[in-house]
């Protein structure tokens, strides 16, 4: 129980530059060495050394690369299905549509739970920005059209959103109904192109956020300073969802280079990469124990994959689904997937088996976002139909 | 050439549409005389149009060669119809598959939706200017907002398209009738798929263009192979598990929430959303005071579920002070608080919390083992949010691993157990379940709860705060006066 300063050192002197700085746990060969990100950069960037050309540094790429599979198939020794024989079936599931939330005049985009399970946050294509709750409670205005990210703040004080400002803005909510939220109105994150997801950590005061400019960042709400910076993705980052465990330290992203990266929240560090799907991931799901997550892709596919095994435990896709999937969530045990498509249904699948359990219709045009409340007793579909649905 | 219009934020390219190559390999199906959809010709208006299918055949179809159920193959028709595979000749706006006598025709090749070449602006002008030729200036309003926005930005270009459209319009004017209107319908059709109007929900209407190509190929760089060399040396290194255990946890996951899934066993007494009686959400608030069967047989599961659930994290605060040992949980609290606040308090906090925990004769000084309170303290001298890191994770630890089976086996949970609640099913009638849902309510805002948390952890700061001697006698002796 003493024993646990096994924890890496997360921050202290670099050990090329030597100054306090969050660090990466890197290897050269195979000895541990412990950069700060600016150093690991500058190591990447260093001048082809003598003897080295790019066609050896690909080279070298191949024989790691064949050195990992090696060695995850070494632990690979079985499948999903054969450990889910032991799960019990499943009854058949009786969900329909309980509200329908009709108050957009355009595209819903995204939307967001709020912790007391009730209320949520929606956002759309034109400036029009409500609060729902069965009623309409708040709406604001946004400068800008195509708001592609909402959330809700953990303490109900606050929603963030932004889209094609490159901003991400926390306007405070205030129990007067009339009140102008646009007056408060915060701009907290800033990037070179648009803004795709945007979630608060456990705190009302950071706020991760990805972008179509290919990084995702962690930014301090107060001061509106940038805390960390996520590089590694060579085209738009799409989504991003953060790790529910007792850690809580690192993050999902997906993106349009048909990857799916863990990142370190502290450092900055890309700890591990999935890239087997064939098209854009354009949505990542944390599993409910923390230790794998789904992806979503405009391939017609959902995938498991399995954090502690680096590797893809299931696919979840059948030849008569062709339109890509949008978004994804877990029910609260995990076992059913919930995954929205464009050909305007949702797929229920469960997880362990790898069948598909429902087929959910009701939608008119594509399911832009689909998550479950937090206390997993229904979950909201958002649509490019104006409307949002709540099925229970 | 397109626009660059004002919606330019730099994002040019298409995202990839990966669902285009199976659905023409399946359109090409259809369309096979044999084996495919049976085509008839059909008198629409006059004249006579060849090749026409109804919305029941296309159904049936669908249904026997995928082998779906009627309501996939409903679906999967209207995302043919929307992205312009097939068109309907009559409702020619509303792009969905209608399963009755409803007609429709295939989309000729030529205006298939193709990934490499969008439909350009330059091609829906010459098209508008040709339409605006032929209708004698009588185009549909959303047209015709199009045309004059067109006009505007193709200006300079304006002859070239003009020409353009007088030449085709002549050119299909000696073309026969029939032929004409089919061509005319099908032009139309691609243009209501990739220009839809208001309340057209068209498929190829995909939503914002990507900043970067996601169709190019990846140009490698020596630093970025040698970042991918970095990352992978890292991978190696880094130890993973065998699959077998990983998989196993994950069933066992399962198993043990089952009964805690809403969607999986039906919750008690109901589900909020189904039963418009929101008694569920009143039994599990934070500040109730019998929690429910289910929510303490949940804190049993693990010591991240029992401190995730703010009741039972109050109760076993509860156990702790009895036990003497507060301390560890206050400082946890504390140290999460640093590193998931704001940016500028770290200073402030960082110097409380050494005062408080960590000094040597510190009021609530935590049992930790000398090699992490060193490290802890020399990181104090610059504090950053994550300096607690080390004495945190042990904190944790050893309230996972050794308190936490303690409160299981104490008094105050099995207490606790027995206490609490198994609320009855409830059974409501039509006629309550119509009044239930007229009485609706949106219960306390989450505002109003967050004041009243504040409030109350305010007043437990104040509480916790070492008790002062001298300030005391001295106002005891000011009151004496």
């Amino acid at each position: 129980m003493c024993d646990q300063t096994f924890v890496a050192i997360t921050f202290g002197p670099c050990d090329s530059c030597s100054e306090n700085r969050p660090l990466m746990n890197l290897y050269i060969k195979t000895e541990p060495i412990n950069y700060c990100s600016l150093c690991m950069e500058i190591m990447a960037c260093q001048d082809l050394a003598g003897g080295e050309t790019l066609n050896s540094l690909k080279a070298e790429t191949e024989s790691l690369r064949k050195r990992l599979e090696e060695e995850r198939k070494k632990l690979h020794d079985v499948e999903l299905e054969k450990v889910a024989e032991k799960a019990e079936a499943l009854s058949a599931l009786n969900l329909k549509t309980r509200r329908t939330l009709k108050g957009h005049a355009n595209k819903v985009l995204c939307m967001d739970w709020c912790k007391d399970k009730r209320r949520m946050v929606s956002s759309s294509q034109v400036p029009a920005h409500p609060v729902f709750n069965s009623s309409q409670e708040h709406a604001v205005s946004m400068p800008t059209t195509w708001v592609m990210a909402c959330a809700y703040a953990p303490s109900g004080c606050a929603i963030a959103c932004g889209g094609l400002d490159n901003k991400c803005s926390v306007y405070p909510l205030s129990l007067d109904q009339n009140e102008n939220l646009a007056a408060k109105k915060k701009s907290v994150a800033l990037h070179t192109n648009y803004l795709s997801g945007c979630t608060f950590t456990n705190s009302d005061m950071q706020i991760l956020t990805c972008s179509g400019d290919g990084t995702s960042a962690l930014w301090d709400v107060e001061s509106g300073q940038l805390l960390q910076s996520f590089h590694g993705h060579s085209a738009d980052v799409l989504t991003l969802d953060l790790a529910p465990s007792e850690t809580g330290n690192t993050f999902v992203s997906g993106g349009s280079d048909k990857k799916a990266n863990i990142w370190d929240l502290r450092s900055g560090q890309n700890i591990q990469s999935f890239d087997t799907h064939e098209s854009d991931v354009n949505c990542v799901k944390y599993y409910p124990s923390g230790d794998a997550f789904a992806s979503a892709s405009d391939d017609a596919t959902c995938r498991l994959f399995d954090l502690r095994a680096d590797r893809e435990v299931s696919i979840y896709s059948k030849d008569s689904i062709i339109f890509g999937a949008t978004s994804v969530d877990f029910s609260l045990s995990g076992r059913l997937l919930f995954a929205g498509y464009n050909d305007y249904t949702i797929n229920v699948w469960d997880v362990l088996k790898g069948t598909r359990v429902a087929v959910l219709f009701g939608h008119e045009n594509r399911v832009s976002s689909l998550k479950f409340s937090p206390d997993g007793t229904a979950f909201c579909s958002a649509s490019w139909d104006n409307t949002l649905r709540i099925w229970a | 050439m397109t626009i660059r219009t004002l919606r330019d934020h730099g994002q040019h390219y298409r995202p990839r549409m990966a669902c285009l190559k199976k659905v023409e390999a399946f359109v090409v199906e259809m369309q096979d005389p044999k084996s495919g959809v049976k085509a008839s010709d059909q008198k629409l208006n006059i004249t006579s149009i060849p090749h026409v299918i109804t919305g029941q055949d296309i159904l049936a179809w669908i249904v026997t060669k995928m082998k779906v159920t009627t309501e996939e193959a409903q679906a999967f028709g209207t995302m043919l119809v929307a992205y312009g595979y097939i068109y309907p000749l009559q409702n020619h706006r509303k792009l969905v598959l209608v399963a009755d006598s409803t007609l429709y025709r295939f989309q000729t090749p030529y205006f298939w939706p193709v990934q490499k070449w969008p439909a350009e602006d330059i091609d829906y002008a010459i098209y508008l200017a040709k339409r605006n030729i032929r209708k004698k200036g009588m185009l549909e309003p959303y047209e015709q907002e199009h045309y004059n926005n067109l006009h505007k930005w193709m200006n300079y270009k304006w002859d070239f398209i003009v020409m353009q459209a007088t030449e085709q319009y002549k050119a299909s004017k000696e073309r026969k009738k029939p032929d004409r209107v089919v061509l005319d319908c099908q032009e139309r059709a691609y243009w209501i798929v990739h220009r839809p109007p208001r309340r057209t929900h068209s498929g190829m209407d995909y939503g914002l263009d990507r900043l970067i190509d996601p169709n190019a190929e990846e140009v490698l760089t020596y630093d970025m192979v040698r970042r991918t060399n970095i990352f992978l040396t890292q991978a190696l290194m880094r130890s993973a598990v065998k699959s077998s255990v990983s998989l196993t946890a994950f069933v066992k996951y399962v198993t043990t929430h089952h009964t805690h899934d809403p969607l999986l066993t039906n919750p008690v007494p109901s589900n909020p959303w189904i039963t418009d009686n929101d008694e569920f959400w009143q039994l599990n608030m934070r500040n109730v005071d019998i929690p429910t069967k289910l929510s303490v047989e949940r804190w049993a599961l693990s010591f991240w579920e029992l401190i995730s659930d703010q009741r039972g994290r109050a109760d076993f605060k509860l156990f702790l002070k009895k036990e003497h040992s507060g301390e560890n949980m206050a400082f946890y609290e504390a140290a999460e608080e640093m590193r998931w606040g704001a940016a500028t308090a770290i200073p402030e906090k960082s110097q409380f919390i050494f005062n408080t925990f960590l000094k040597p004769g510190a009021p609530r000084w935590i049992n930790i083992d000398g090699r992490t309170m060193g490290l802890t303290v020399k990181g104090l001298d610059c504090p950053h949010r994550y300096v607690l890191d080390a004495a945190q994770t042990h904190i944790f630890l050893l309230m996972k691993k050794d308190t936490f089976y303690r409160y299981l086996k104490s008094p105050v949970y099995k207490d606790m157990q027995k206490k609490a609640l198994v609320p009855a099913p409830h059974n409501f009638t039509d006629a309550q379940l119509e009044a239930n849902a007229k009485n609706r309510n949106p219960g306390i805002s989450p505002i109003v709860l967050w004041q009243q948390q504040e409030a109350e952890k305010a007043a437990a700061a104040v509480a916790a705060r070492p008790i002062d001697v001298k300030a005391m006698v001295a106002t005891n002796k000011l009151d004496r006066k």
